[in-house]
């Protein structure tokens, strides 16, 4: 196995949070990518049931199973590093109740019984953190799980949780406190205190998605600083994605363009009706200048945690599973994985 | 972007006296609460009486309306022109004092404390994941039974699903009507309608969430249902009564989505449901838009040409140069690169979009540019509604 130093060596839980519609579940997916390789097997784990995970790799829906849906690239081509395993994991409250309480009591049939009268519903209502807690008790139970004649010990080498947006997370993950809060005693305490022995300790990381707009950065900059109030919990990196990339240097986007120098390079490049299209283009040169300016501006704040940062391109075709293993690709090259 | 959908008219709907009520929904980060109160605020200005009414938490945009904050009362926002003789209040639904003053309204005093101190109760009020939009839903009702203004814009809960503002109330509903709750709570008697043998179900069943929860918690949910028995059937009837008031011609749903394949297929969803449900939709906001000013000049003309002008450059260093020393055709050729790139972001959300709108050809679409900063203030949600004209 090649030993290569990562900014995440000791973390074999990887929770992935960010505000919805900053692409925290195919950053989730190409950390998972990007963690497999050298014969490593890696589990991601969706929370939210969206099936956003399975789309992404073209399959059909995720039943409640953890299945393999990739391979993970190899480091080089002579066949020293011969890749790894991407499996997947759908998690629904309903599914992990089944699941406690088969393997805790060998209570199957009751828990089947108990999901088809909506009593789910009933018990995830009379304790707010229960669905939570049977989410990432999944999560860890699999991070912990253990498998003799593997190279690590563990059935997992590591597992991305792809998890709820940023708003929520804190609460998600807190799980121990907020079903304390009902649930004095019991098993579910006990499973709870299991669950946040876990999470909050260093074989955990949290890392924040976000795009380099107002709205986001503002929710990833509350986000840190709730997860670092939680005492054993870990920060981990910052996500940019969809970053775009700066055509021009910051001098050059200053200067104003010399537009009839312009419209004479236009012409000499061999397209007609250059001087409005000389104008038109500085148009979007000067947008582009401001967009720039505020990503600047935006990335300093990011900065200013002081957590690592991990910048991913805009993909302007979409994302199908070539531009997932490129996302993998640069989250290896800048360290995360 | 060339589409055959027809165009949403936001200006027919707002200047539409007899529209009372618009509900703007879509999934989560598609920017709702902006364009909710971008359309308030465009309501005010042409004379209409306006309240918005958001859950976003989100401080910006209270502060884009001049308001420190935003509470569970509906606040005026100044600055705003009044010359066609409009209004523009705004309010943040707070879920839980929605809750306690409903309970507070329809029980008596002492039984009000004895429900407001259960801590099923507190459980249920501020986190039972249906809870908020059953309160959306009630304070849209409070404002409209209230007559204080002709036009109510709502910004639905920020949930995984569009739908989830639909279903949650219902949820609540068959929830808090207690059946089931009844059936576990209560001890389990002889002769019962359900018959011994399914009471002996439940009495595992019941066993099982003790074991689970513990013997306090279905305690503290016994002694909820028992005192808030008696005011649930009102309850009901509300919540009815709003969901029945959103299928009227005096609302209009708009539906927002960004470009991109998982807020469109939310929305496709979401329009697909309204039609069930006889509920009126008045379109699609198509959010953050990209084009490019120069958008007669295709990406692989632009590469090209960026491309000629670069190995010319470097050849022979020949290419027109501007005053200031910088090679123009290296600025020229990075400005093409640029275009290109934003041409190439275009088409894909022209792809994106445009199987929403095969699929929905009736659906009227309307397309917001994006803009490179957030709404700070009224100017910026005065200029999306610009965009609205």
């Amino acid at each position: 196995m090649t030993a290569r130093d990562t900014d995440w060596d000791g973390v074999r839980l990887h929770v992935v949070t960010g505000k919805g519609g900053t692409g925290k579940t195919t950053v989730a997916a190409a950390l998972a990518l990007a963690l497999a390789h050298a014969g490593r097997k890696v589990l991601l784990i969706e929370a939210e049931g969206r099936q956003g995970i399975a789309r992404l790799f073209d399959r059909p829906p995720l039943p409640y199973e953890e299945r393999k849906i990739a391979i993970g690239p190899g480091e080089a081509n002579d066949g020293r590093d011969p890749g790894g395993d991407v499996y997947a994991l759908a998690i629904d409250p309903e599914g992990a109740l089944l699941d406690y309480l088969q393997m805790f009591y060998g209570m199957r049939s009751a828990g089947v019984a108990l999901n088809k009268l909506g009593m789910v519903d009933f018990a995830t209502t009379i304790a707010p953190g229960l669905a939570d807690v049977l989410v990432t008790g999944k999560a860890t139970e699999a991070t912990r799980r253990k498998q003799p004649g593997s190279a690590s010990g563990f059935t997992y080498d590591a597992v991305v949780l792809d998890a709820p947006p940023t708003g929520r997370v804190g609460r998600f993950l807190n799980v121990s406190a907020e079903v304390s809060g009902l649930a004095k005693v019991g098993p579910v305490r006990t499973h709870a205190d299991t669950v946040a022995n876990v999470i909050k300790s260093p074989q955990t990381a949290v890392h924040f998605v976000c795009t380099l707009e107002e709205m986001p950065v503002q929710e990833t900059l509350d986000g840190i600083a709730e997860i670092r109030s939680v005492p054993g919990m870990q920060v981990g990196g910052i996500v940019v994605n969809m970053s775009r990339p700066a055509v021009l240097s910051r001098q050059e986007l200053k200067a104003p363009p010399d537009l009839a120098a312009m419209a004479a390079a236009l012409g000499s490049a061999g397209l007609y009706d250059t001087g409005p299209l000389a104008a038109a283009l500085a148009e979007e040169i000067s947008e582009h200048a401001r967009y720039i300016e505020l990503a600047d501006r935006e990335r300093s704040e990011l900065e200013a945690t002081g957590q690592p940062i991990y910048e991913l391109p805009l993909i302007a075709e979409g994302i199908d599973l070539a531009a997932l293993h490129k996302l993998a690709a640069e989250l290896r090259d800048q360290g995360a994985a | 972007m060339t589409t055959e959908n027809p165009r949403l008219d936001i200006d027919r709907i707002i200047d539409d006296r007899r529209m009372r009520i618009i509900v703007c929904c879509g999934s989560g980060g598609v920017g709702k609460t902006t364009t909710a109160a971008a359309i308030g605020l465009r309501a005010a200005e042409r004379g209409r009486q306006v309240c918005v009414l958001t859950v976003d938490p989100a401080r910006r945009l209270a502060q884009s309306m001049g308001l420190s904050s935003l509470d569970n009362t509906p606040r005026l926002v100044d600055g705003i022109d009044d010359e066609a003789g409009g209004s523009l209040h705004a309010m943040m639904l707070d879920m839980k004092r929605t809750f306690d003053e409903i309970v507070e309204a329809h029980a008596d005093p002492a039984r009000a404390a004895q429900i407001l101190a259960n801590p099923f109760y507190q459980s249920l009020s501020s986190s039972f994941s249906g809870t908020q939009e059953y309160m959306a839903m009630e304070k849209l009702g409070q404002l409209r039974r209230s007559d204080e203004w002709d036009l109510i814009v709502v910004d639905t809960p920020p949930s995984r699903s569009a739908l989830d503002f639909l279903d949650a109330p219902e949820r609540l509903g068959r929830f808090l009507d207690g059946r089931l709750i009844r059936i576990l709570t209560a001890p389990v008697k002889a002769g019962r309608p359900f018959g011994r043998v399914l009471n002996a179900g439940f009495s595992v069943m019941t066993g099982a969430l003790t074991r689970l929860l513990g013997a306090q918690v279905l305690r503290d949910a016994q002694t909820f249902i028992t005192a808030f028995d008696t005011m649930f059937g009102g309850f009901r009837e509300r919540a009815d009564a709003t969901y029945r008031l959103l299928q009227t011609p005096g609302t209009s749903f708009v539906v927002i989505a960004t470009p991109e394949p998982d807020a469109l297929r939310e929305a496709s969803y979401f329009v697909e449901r309204l039609a069930e449900e006889r509920m009126p939709l008045a379109g699609l906001i198509l959010n953050r838009v990209h084009s490019a000013g120069a958008n007669r000049l295709s990406a692989a003309r632009s590469l090209a040409a960026a491309e000629t002008l670069e190995a010319a450059s470097a050849q022979d260093g020949t290419a027109p140069s501007s005053s200031d020393g910088y090679p123009a055709a290296l600025l020229t050729a990075a400005a093409l690169r640029l275009h290109a790139e934003r041409m190439n972001l275009g088409r894909r959300e022209q792809r994106v979009a445009g199987s929403f709108m095969s699929t929905h050809p009736a659906v009227p679409v309307m397309e917001v540019p994006a803009l490179p900063e957030d709404v700070h203030d009224l100017a910026g949600l005065r200029r999306i509604g610009g965009s609205f004209a």
